[in-house]
């Protein structure tokens, strides 16, 4: 996919298990087909305080971490040690314009990774995310200036807080990207009524997990019609059927992360076992015969 | 055991409670008791949030019951404002989270320094309780910093104490009266609990003895959750793989008791910052 050999098809997503190189190396190890390093910026950032975590019992949880991240001079050492263990690793950064994403790219793309994906969608970082992601234009200045000075494959994500995906994909597309994930987390709001304050300390956060299934169902669909480069789903997938559910909306490749929050990393070993059973039950030789199903009129 | 939330998802959703009783232990430590009914074992910790402020990993010092308590050390400007915190005062709790002690063991020696013993308290208990021999080494900077030495006594366990000035008990560190104590008397396994450049010596000290160790430790955390790898150590996160492990664990890694991480996930030193 994407210029990537990966060995299955479900990754880490950035922002869960990536700040240190041996948890890259343990969500490999427990069969992730790729690992997606923590949003990496300039220098080190600690993010937001505490709490900066909600969560909901059934669908999942609120997070705004406010990208921490210990800086593009000490995390090549983590790369490293993920890359030891044999994984398969891509590189995210974030960052406020075109000029510091394409020197950030340039420098993490020396560290052995093996594509990059742009956060273009952060929901919660003021400066960063979703806030130079969410104009089509932006999108593609950004990725033509990393493309410009990369040679790896990048991969934009993008935001579903915005009025239509698919044109801030085909923007990424305009300007050479490789693939696009989609989708980031969803941007909400947690209120305690008994304190009557937001609960997270930045007040806003994202939104990931079950709830948001349909959300990136739907912008993986819009994109998937817009677009001819691979799209890499992403939101609220935890059994096989979430996944081929992506996959018949268009997905090539799937990212996982609050699914880890909940069951565990083992999460990788029965997704990849789940998705391959519910393959081989509706008669698909392969998982790309399946991409894009649901787009094709009934037989 | 890795404690993930899908088998008790219910306790991470956040309550807020009141403080129904504040206990000045030492002139720099304060225990917070809350009415919260989720059962609870010696080991595992709640994130306590002070409303406007931070939300901290703690301890419980107190598990049996619905009464938890935690108990702080006024470290960071957080912990300093939770001296301030009076009955009535709201906090939000979620958990608990984590491993916890195995409290089977006939011959026990406890080694904690500054607020380890918060930790370690309800263990001790739990372990007289079920019949064990609890020896404790208890250390502070001086005798007034002694934590939970009378609970401890009352308890029934034996209490050894060193201060750094020398007012109670061994002049010292409690590493070293924990040394003497592996060196003179036969013990099933250790407990420890303290700074982890404190929690390496004890490892070192308990090692030649072939006594085993199981070490709380204490990290950095942000979700509590074994998601965002704040407390990552080694291949282990604090949060769901501990925070007690066994310390052939913790020496397994390149980490323990020599570098933990800021809040952007930076390894630091630990100890004094080296000169200029």
């Amino acid at each position: 996919m994407a210029g990537l050999n990966l060995r299955n098809p479900f990754l880490l997503a950035s922002g869960i298990w990536g700040e240190s190189g041996e948890s890259l190396a343990g969500a490999w190890r427990a069969g992730a087909g790729g690992v997606i390093t923590k949003s990496i910026g300039e220098g080190p950032r600690p993010g937001y305080p505490n709490p900066t975590i909600e969560v909901y019992e059934q669908w999942g949880m609120l997070n705004a971490m406010g990208l921490p991240n210990p800086g593009m001079d000490e995390y090549p050492r983590e790369i490293e040690i993920a890359r030891r263990a044999g994984a398969t690793v891509i590189g995210s950064v974030f960052a406020g314009d075109a000029a510091e994403f394409a020197r950030l790219s340039g420098r993490i793309e020396t560290t052995g990774v093996e594509a990059i994906e742009l956060n273009l969608s952060c929901p919660h970082a003021e400066g960063f995310g979703t806030e130079v992601g969410s104009d089509p234009a932006d999108v593609e200045r950004i990725v033509r200036a990393v493309v410009d000075r990369v040679q790896l494959p990048v991969i934009a994500k993008i935001t579903p807080n915005t009025a239509d995906a698919g044109e801030l994909a085909l923007a990424a597309e305009r300007a050479g990207a490789a693939a696009i994930s989609a989708i980031n987390t969803v941007r909400g709001l947690a209120i305690d009524v008994t304190l009557r304050r937001p609960v997270l300390a930045h007040g806003l956060g994202g939104l990931s997990g079950a709830a948001i299934k349909p959300v990136g169902l739907a912008c993986v669909w819009q994109i998937y019609r817009r677009v001819k480069i691979p799209v890499i789903g992403v939101g609220g997938i935890r059994t096989g059927t979430d996944a081929l559910e992506y996959v018949m909306a268009g997905a090539q490749a799937l990212e996982v992360g609050t699914a880890i929050t909940f069951d565990g990393i083992g999460v990788f070993g029965r997704l990849h076992r789940e998705l391959s059973e519910r393959l081989d039950a509706l008669g698909y030789a392969r998982l790309e015969d399946a991409v894009g199903a649901a787009h094709l009129p009934s037989p | 055991m890795r404690c993930y939330i899908s088998e008790t998802v219910a306790l991470s959703v956040r309550t807020v409670v009141e403080v129904t009783d504040t206990v000045l232990e030492t002139p720099s430590t304060i225990t917070l008791r809350f009415s919260y009914a989720p059962p609870a074992d010696p080991g595992q910790f709640v994130m306590v949030w002070l409303p406007g402020d931070d939300e901290l990993p703690m301890s419980l010092s107190y598990t049996e019951g619905t009464s938890k308590g935690v108990t702080i050390k006024a470290m960071g400007i957080t912990s300093r404002r939770v001296l301030s915190l009076r009955t009535g005062a709201k906090i939000g709790v979620r958990g608990p989270y984590g491993n916890r002690f195995d409290v089977s063991p006939r011959r026990v020696l406890v080694v904690g320094g500054g607020s380890g013993m918060a930790v370690l308290a309800p263990a001790v208990e739990r372990a007289l309780t079920g019949g064990a021999a609890v020896t404790v080494a208890l250390g502070a900077t001086r005798s007034s910093e002694l934590l939970f030495r009378d609970r401890l006594r009352t308890a029934g366990a034996r209490v050894e104490s060193a201060t750094d000035d020398g007012s109670e008990g061994a002049r010292g560190y409690v590493t070293g009266l924990g040394a003497t104590l592996l060196e003179t008397e036969r013990f099933d396994v250790v407990w420890t609990c303290g700074p982890e450049v404190m929690m390496g010596k004890v490892v070192a000290a308990a090692r030649p003895k072939g006594v085993p160790v199981f070490c709380a430790v204490e990290r950095h955390m942000k979700c509590a959750l074994g998601m965002c790898d704040a407390c990552a150590l080694g291949p282990y996160h604090v949060c769901i793989d501990g925070p007690v492990f066994p310390a052939e664990r913790l020496t397994s890694t390149e980490d323990f008791a020599r570098f933990h991480r800021d809040s952007s996930g930076r390894r630091v030193p630990f100890g004094p910052p080296a000169p200029g």
